[in-house]
């Protein structure tokens, strides 16, 4: 007997099927291009100077000896890259009062964290511009840094920026409802002051860049390893002043990026000046150490938050303050604070409560910038909200799962405004939970765990429920006045042999865009995905838009390629009608055959209307002019983000002599809409989750009293390892967004967004028969004995 | 000008010829006493398929084989390797010895970025050849000296044991 027909049984239907990624095949055999591997005709090499100083005045820099090395072309400070370049300032209109110091290539008269580039050099090899760096000579005047949050914040602090009042950089609060009452009313309080540590991305190919200005042609060639393209052609033509057509910045394969890739950063800044000054080639690539103390870093937040609820364990009101550290700069152009204002935004977010007042102090410091890395803001809210909710079950002796279905919005309740004004279209926490539940098995797990202590294994189970961010429309960033678009656009041919050619703006770090986007094509077109070509990252050839950053990738950038691969398909189809003498609503494509609509008989292959319209456009009728290259965009209209939703759970063993930590499994139900490759979103899934983990046990970026970094190698920071990694059970809910054809919301942030308060939850669920509790993220080994108080 | 900053440009300046045998094919090259052969590999002979991503030993992604062994080539001076026979991604693709580990990462989407990926395929390998049929925690621990940040590591651990099983049953090929 056969299976029943599903729409996966049509021919060419590529939407929701697992298929491998056509360009997987290069990066397996060594013949990725990365920016790292470039190499161009009269390259020469940069290496930077970098300041062993948290905070110190630039007294005098003597670079006279490195002039007369051979091998050296440029000595630069940032005196004289400040005569080419335009200053920046990382903040957006929509954060009001907001504040940031300018910033430039490389810094005029100060030196505002431990690392930062402060004189490049510019030689015929690295080895040369490294050697010739030892020769420079700077004299600093130290300053006091301003390391710590808390004496950040003291009347009378050093400052960070000697002009400004204080080293406050935005405040912002929220109050909705009546919370005051709420808590005076409530039956039972629970609250809790939360530690989240400074990581950072650790992608495996650091930051690479080479720049090619051609002076004859008065046009920059940024080869750049970047999610953003089109944002850094904009920036380079603005602060270089080179008109925008004559800027193109490629990106080619890219060894990881995970939103840290997409800031601007001084090095990268420099670069594009010092081509500029030598009318040569420069590359630069980051080594491991110089990637750690001048990448983004991300979180160092502080939350205060408690939460109120009645006799029956129903949630009533939260009160938060949230206090982020953000380096000496917010970063440009997205700034450093939007994770912070997503946090004082996303807690609560999967709960049914009206009452809620936050605030949010971000604070400046003698540190390496935060941004924008993977999550941007969720694990920090999520973490908070979910170990809160936890310590409310504990309080009534409510089951984790009993609390979070009572309080959860209903499936069926949609759509809803949180009261941080979050509007959600249709989310699933319901179903997700019921899911959960029945994937850990969790009566099992639990008696086990009950099992197990007797014998003095202490086991923890945790469950965590998230609302993820996905699709931003302009209220992201296009309304506080970044040009960082929310739209995509495609273009997409006939080839001459009947193939189809998509030129689209979003861009592929590994995740799959080619390959999904190929999909889309292929199923709304008809032909099989071998016959799509896609090409992306090169502002040159592919249209302006948005690429790829906070999940927007399939959900706009997949929509973007629907149309247009619909506009494509009406066009072809009235060649065909013509040639066919037939209606154009009379045909269809498969396979690459146009047939009869109805009765799915051939007519005639498309590589046939190819040819005809590109080489004997005299056999069509007169006045045809056959469009067979459509170019169209797409901006998301409706609702101004798409959120998901989902819920992950946890099992593992805290070893209570060593305070280690074995994870054992872990679980994930997600709801992203449509689900273009199954295969590829549960990668997502995975990749963000073990990021998430690494968060959650390991990841600290750790400075000293004097803002040094002391652990800024991959052999001093943790990142997870695969011995260390537990195997991910995944299931999908699926909800399609009405706002598009397509239907399909974002995932590549889901499995880091509730991963490391999915742990906390477990971890402290293994303590709880000791009274210990932890609510300070990495938990590491010492932190564990320390609530053990055996350390 | 000092003495002592010629004698380093001086020293800097000095090269070494060594002989090896990469990829099946006797090259020479110039290089300097302190280059590694990672930076041998990847700017003399153009063999991108090897990547740097810690110059020290703990990520894995510079893996090639020498003289048949999984070494890091970040670890080793170009000098040091003279009258080796060293193996790369290029090779190890073109002879097809991998051929099955590819297919098998690539049915499985056993990478992302796949800056990592080469190493893990090196690794792999050294792995299959000294156990023919590895259990999941035995193919984690193998797998610790190469890092990651794209997939989370599940896949390629299935894809590594869904070819050990597959070697094994063909009789240990490749």
């Amino acid at each position: 007997m056969s299976a029943p027909l599903t729409s996966l049984d049509r021919p060419n239907s590529y939407i929701g099927r697992s298929v491998p990624r056509p360009n997987a095949k290069r990066l397996l055999a060594g013949r990725g291009r990365y920016v790292s591997d470039l190499k161009l005709p009269r390259m020469l090499y940069a290496a930077f100077l970098r300041s062993p100083h948290a905070h110190a005045k630039i007294v005098a820099i003597n670079s006279e000896r490195v002039r007369a090395v051979e091998g050296v072309h440029l000595v630069a400070t940032g005196a004289d890259l400040a005569k080419i370049c335009t200053p920046w300032t990382g903040t957006l209109d929509h954060f009001k009062g907001m504040t940031s110091a300018p910033q430039w290539p490389l810094p005029l008269d100060r030196v505002v964290w431990a690392g930062q580039a402060v004189v490049a050099v510019v030689a015929e090899s690295r080895a040369i511009a490294e050697d010739a760096l030892e020769l420079i000579e700077v004299d600093y005047a130290d300053l006091p840094a301003v390391v710590d949050i808390d004496s950040a914040r003291q009347a009378g602090a050093a400052l960070v920026n000697p002009d400004s009042a204080n080293n406050t950089c935005f405040r912002s609060q929220l109050d909705s409802g009546a919370v005051d009452e709420a808590f005076a009313h409530a039956a039972h309080v629970v609250e809790e002051e939360f530690c989240f540590g400074r990581h950072t991305a650790v992608t495996l190919e650091p930051r690479a860049i080479v720049a090619d200005y051609d002076p004859s042609a008065g046009m920059l060639t940024v080869h750049h390893g970047t999610q953003t393209p089109y944002q850094f052609q904009d920036l380079y033509s603005r602060h270089y002043n080179i008109p925008e057509a004559r800027v193109r910045v490629i990106t080619t394969d890219i060894g990881g990026s995970f939103g840290m890739k997409l800031h601007v950063y001084h090095e990268d800044m420099a670069v594009v000046g010092l081509s500029i000054l030598l009318g040569r080639p420069v590359k630069y690539v980051a080594d491991r150490m110089e990637s750690f103390v001048s990448d983004i870093h991300a979180r160092d937040h502080r939350v205060r938050a408690r939460m109120a609820l009645d006799a029956k364990g129903g949630i009533l009101a939260m009160d938060v303050e949230d206090l982020t550290a953000i380096g000496a700069f917010s970063t440009y152009p997205r700034t450093s604070v939007v994770e912070g204002n997503q946090v004082i935004r996303l807690i609560g977010a999967p709960y049914r409560f009206k009452n809620y007042r936050a605030t949010l102090e971000v604070i400046f410091q003698n540190k390496v910038q935060t941004s924008q890395y993977r999550a941007v803001g969720h694990p920090i809210a999520c973490a908070v909200t979910e170990r809160l909710v936890d310590m409310a079950a504990a309080k009534l002796g409510l089951d984790p799962f009993a609390i979070r279905a009572q309080n959860v919005i209903a499936d069926d309740a949609y759509p809803q405004t949180s009261p941080t004004g979050y509007r959600f279209e249709a989310l699933s926490h319901q179903a997700c939970l019921k899911r959960l539940h029945e994937m850990m098995d969790y009566p099992t797990l639990r008696a086990e765990q009950a099992d197990l202590r007797k014998r003095g294994i202490h086991r923890g189970i945790g469950i965590a429920t998230f609302v993820e961010i996905t699709n931003p429309s302009p209220a992201f960033y296009g309304v506080g006045g970044a040009r960082i678009s929310s739209q995509d656009g495609a273009i997409l041919s006939l080839t001459p042999s009947g193939e189809v050619r998509c030129m689209i703006s979003v861009t592929e770090q590994g995740q799959g865009t080619e390959a999904i986007i190929s999909q889309i094509v292929a199923d709304q077109l008809g032909i099989a995905q071998e016959h799509v070509k896609v090409v992306t990252g090169d502002t040159e050839v592919t249209p302006h838009g948005g690429a790829t950053w906070a999940c927007r990738g399939a959900g706009i950038g997949g929509e973007t390629a629907l149309q247009a691969t619909r506009a494509l398909k009406r066009n072809i189809l009235e060649i065909a009608a013509l040639i066919l003498q037939e209606q154009p609503a009379a045909l269809d494509i498969v396979d690459g055959e146009v047939v009869d609509a109805a009765t799915r008989k051939p007519r005639l292959p498309i590589a046939e209307i190819a040819r005809i319209a590109y080489f004997r456009s005299d056999t069509l009728p007169p006045g045809t002019q056959a469009q067979l290259t459509v170019s169209h965009h797409f901006a998301p209209q409706g609702y101004p983000f798409a959120f998901t939703n989902g819920i992950q759970g946890c099992a593992l063993e805290v070893d209570v002599e060593t305070g280690l930590i074995k994870l054992l499994k872990h679980f994930i139900v997600e709801d992203c809409g449509r689900v273009i490759n199954p295969m590829l979103v549960d990668e997502q899934l995975r990749g963000g989750i073990v990021q998430g983990l690494g968060a959650a046990l390991f990841e600290e970026c750790r400075y000293s009293e004097t803002g040094q970094l002391v652990n800024g190698s991959l052999a001093d920071y943790l990142v997870p390892m695969s011995v260390e990694m537990p195997d991910i059970v995944i299931a999908h809910v699926e909800t399609p967004t009405a706002d598009t054809v397509l239907g399909a919301k974002g995932v590549g942030e889901a499995g880091t967004a509730a991963a490391s308060a999915c742990v906390l939850n477990a971890v402290n669920d293994a303590l709880a028969p000791f009274g210990a509790t932890i609510n300070s993220i990495p938990i590491t080994p010492a932190k564990v004995l320390k609530a053990l108080k055996r350390f | 000008m000092s003495g002592f900053d010629q004698t380093l440009l001086d020293e800097a300046d000095e090269t070494v010829r060594v002989r090896l045998i990469v990829n099946g094919r006797k090259v020479t090259c110039e290089v300097a006493p302190r280059d590694t052969l990672v930076d041998c590999l990847r700017d003399k002979l153009e063999l991108t398929g090897t990547h740097a991503g810690c110059e020290m030993g703990a990520c894995g992604a510079c893996l090639v084989q020498i003289d048949g062994r999984a070494v890091h080539s970040c670890l080793v001076f170009a000098v040091q390797a003279d009258g080796a026979t060293i193996d790369t991604i290029e090779g190890l693709s073109e002879s097809g010895v991998i051929a099955d580990l590819q297919a098998e990462f690539h049915r499985r989407n056993a990478l992302q970025c796949g800056f990592c990926t080469p190493g893990m395929l090196v690794n792999a390998q050294e792995l299959l050849s000294r156990v023919t049929q590895p259990n999941r925690e035995e193919i984690r621990d193998a797998l610790s000296g190469n890092y990651c940040r794209c997939t989370g590591y599940e896949t390629i651990v299935d894809a590594i044991d869904a070819v050990a099983k597959a070697r094994s049953k063909g009789g240990g090929a490749a």
